[in-house]
């Protein structure tokens, strides 16, 4: 013990924590959708099986067989609970592909399903999910055309894991190269519901709420705006990270600066206090049914109303604009007047203390 | 949302900072002392919009930033055991030991489980009897009362196989120790509204006597800070120092007496290591002799660790307000949320990660 005399007449002993440069074992914030993340993709995964169609960083891939074009995406759903406020994995896992193959310009076709069971899963659990995954195959307009089974020892997995593969065939040139200063950027809806919704059904988070997941097809409301404009840009379903991170990715991706306005960004007030309880920032809270576009500010306001007209829509805003400066930077215009940057996370948002 | 869009409105934010333009005739110093303000002041950009004579400084609550060293050590080597479920708020995860943090040792098999409340600890206590479930009580004046709660109901149900790392920290005692501070720059505190809320603000007001500062108790809200560093400059203006309340919707001058008796039955005052300070002479909470079964430190029989911290950040004089995270080396090269090198880089509330989230160009 020091002398606890001394403290008025010395400056205080200064110290500092020893840092942990690097984790030697992926933790959970690498899963987060923020820049640990794209740390290991970057470094591990770019850097070894680096390749044109890969490097685009699109939400699938880009390919060009006998001159026809199709887009492939695959995504794996490992969501707890299984079953949560407005949806399921199933659901969530069939929709999750359709919306990403929708946001590379593709009508989705087909999908292949990859099951990882964990022993002890109740059969009619699984029963519900695979009801599930037929209606929304059936919603989204897609065929389940190829699948795999595995069972794996109890602990090893938790109750159902599933991997999903995508095909569609590509009706629109939608790239996040394609981005350009003056586009207006437009969310489809109210942001943070899906990651709200799955906050409150876990075990140990004891709040209630009404708030529903946003889960749902992208790919018929997507193809309504190909129809009815060329002039759009880019489309990314701004998942796991939130809109946040998606706005990072893009900026980073086209060399481009972004700002947003707060006052526009469309939330629901119970999620807004869910967040303000639990201390998140909804602006990095997962959605898992609405998307950003990026759209020539010629025909933003037409392409917002279409997407108003839609159910899945109706709260759609025009949220901010790409800019010239601060190249790769997302500013946002507070409510209150000021400016603030708004970051990549760095891995999954920890509930704070006070 | 009723009580905070009222505090986030444009038009009165306009008023009250010309009404500090027009007030603000000196350079004045003011500590934020809680890091949800720090917070807040980032995330609005409320430094840009102040006049340039006005100088907000950092303080050093944020309850994950001072928790010392030894502590995170020694909650890593009690998570690293068998048969122990070890529960935590979020933020603590990733705050770095001298070897790993709790997310390491999570990702290593340790039964680590975030939880919100240490009440939620004591049901995973009572639903698994054969494990040791043990809470890291961290934090101020304002998580110790339901930290209290849980050791008091786990007496009262006998609940043996619950206990809690006590770590937690008191404001006023390190407000009297940065006032002493041969460095100390501060001019007016701006108090934290939460932990006024527990204990009312009679404490503070023979500091802003004895160090002639004016201590305004301030809210969260962009307004509310606003209105507290009016407030402060008002009374920095004309030479007075005295304990204001601006945060009176929530704060009443005796505060939550149940609560604070609930502290006086659970708790002892100590003195207690700050990370990055140093020792503050009765600034922390300790387990009263009668509930030392629930003192994880005395049921893990942990021997006191001496760990000294590298000098590679200037966490210590971020914390106490003697340089802005800016000022430091390594703040956006070496030093970032993911690959932190101290404390205030990890923590939601840590004026490190504020800067690096908001202001980092």
């Amino acid at each position: 013990m020091e002398d606890k005399q001394t403290i008025n007449e010395r400056d205080f002993n200064l110290s500092c924590p020893i840092p942990i440069s690097e984790y030697d074992t992926i933790t959970i914030a690498h899963g987060g959708g923020g820049t640990l993340m794209h740390q290991l993709i970057q470094k591990m995964f770019l850097s070894q099986f680096d390749n044109q169609y890969l490097n685009l960083q699109h939400d699938g891939a880009i390919l060009e067989i006998d001159s026809n074009k199709i887009a492939f995406s695959t995504d794996t759903y490992v969501v707890q609970p299984i079953f949560f406020p407005g949806g399921d994995i199933g659901e969530l896992a069939v929709y999750g592909t359709v919306n990403d193959l929708a946001m590379c310009g593709a009508k989705p076709l087909f999908i292949s399903l990859g099951f990882v069971l964990e022993e002890g899963l109740k059969v009619a659990d699984l029963w519900k999910i695979i009801l599930s995954i037929k209606k929304a195959a059936e919603r989204s307009g897609v065929k389940i055309v190829t699948g795999d089974t595995k069972v794996v020892e109890h602990g090893k997995a938790d109750k159902i894991f599933i991997n999903t593969t995508g095909v569609g065939k590509i009706v629109a040139e939608i790239s996040p190269l394609n981005c350009k200063v003056g586009d207006d950027i437009i969310i489809s809806g109210k942001i943070a519901e899906h990651g709200i919704a799955i906050m409150s059904a876990r075990s140990g988070l004891n709040f209630e709420t009404s708030i529903q997941s946003d889960t749902a097809p992208l790919n018929h409301i997507i193809e309504k705006l190909i129809k009815n404009s060329d002039k759009i840009h880019v489309l990314r379903d701004p998942t796991r990270g939130g809109v946040a991170s998606t706005l990072n990715e893009i900026a980073s991706i086209a060399d481009v600066g972004i700002e947003i306005y707060e006052e526009k960004i469309p939330i629901d007030e119970q999620v807004r206090g869910a967040c303000e309880i639990l201390g998140f920032d909804p602006l990095y809270v997962a959605n898992e049914g609405k998307f950003i576009a990026f759209v020539d500010p010629q025909e933003s306001e037409k392409v917002l109303a279409i997407i108003q007209s839609d159910p899945l829509g109706k709260d759609a805003q025009i949220i901010g604009k790409v800019v010239a400066n601060h190249k790769k930077t997302v500013i946002m215009k507070t409510i209150i007047g000021s400016n603030r940057i708004v970051d990549m996370i760095s891995g999954e948002q920890l509930p704070r203390i006070c | 949302m009723k009580y905070i869009d009222e505090f986030r409105n444009r038009n009165a934010v306009e008023v009250l900072l010309k009404e500090i333009k027009k007030l603000a005739k000196h350079n004045w110093t003011i500590m934020e002392i809680c890091g949800g303000q720090t917070h807040t002041i980032l995330k609005y950009g409320i430094e840009d919009l102040l006049p340039e004579s006005i100088n907000l400084i950092h303080g050093p609550g944020c309850p994950v930033c001072v928790t010392p060293l030894e502590m995170i050590d020694k909650a890593v080597t009690i998570a690293s055991q068998n048969n122990v479920v070890f529960t935590s708020y979020g933020d603590m995860l990733r705050v770095p030991g001298s070897e790993y943090d709790l997310l390491s040792v999570k990702a290593k098999g340790a039964d680590v489980r975030i939880v919100y409340s240490s009440l939620e600890a004591l049901k995973i206590a009572e639903e698994n009897p054969s494990k040791e479930v043990v809470f890291f009580a961290v934090g101020f004046e304002t998580t110790a009362p339901p930290n209290a709660m849980s050791v008091l109901e786990a007496k009262r149900r006998n609940i043996q196989n619950f206990s809690i790392i006590c770590s937690h920290v008191l404001v006023p005692p390190a407000i009297k120790a940065l006032l002493s501070s041969n460095n100390s720059r501060i001019q007016a505190f701006l108090a934290a509204g939460h932990v006024c809320t527990v204990m009312g603000y009679e404490e503070y007001i023979p500091i802003a006597e004895k160090f002639k500062v004016p201590i305004i108790v301030t809210g969260f809200e962009p307004l509310d800070i606003l209105e507290g560093i009016f407030m402060a400059i008002k009374q920095l203006e004309s030479g007075m120092y005295f304990v204001e309340n601006q945060y009176s919707r929530s704060v009443k001058k005796e505060g939550n007496i149940h609560a604070k008796k609930i502290l006086n039955d659970t708790f002892d005052v100590v003195d207690r290591q700050w990370r990055g300070i140093g020792i503050i002479p009765m600034s922390g909470l300790k387990l009263k002799p009668e509930l030392e079964m629930f003192d994880a430190e005395k049921k893990f029989q942990l021997q006191n660790l001496n760990r000294n911290e590298s000098e590679l950040c200037i966490a210590g004089e971020v914390l106490q307000g003697l340089k802005k995270p800016t000022e430091c080396n390594a703040f956006a090269t070496i030093c970032k949320p993911e690959t932190p090198l101290g404390a205030p880089m990890v923590s939601s509330e840590g004026a490190c990660a504020a800067y690096y989230r908001y202001k980092k160009i």
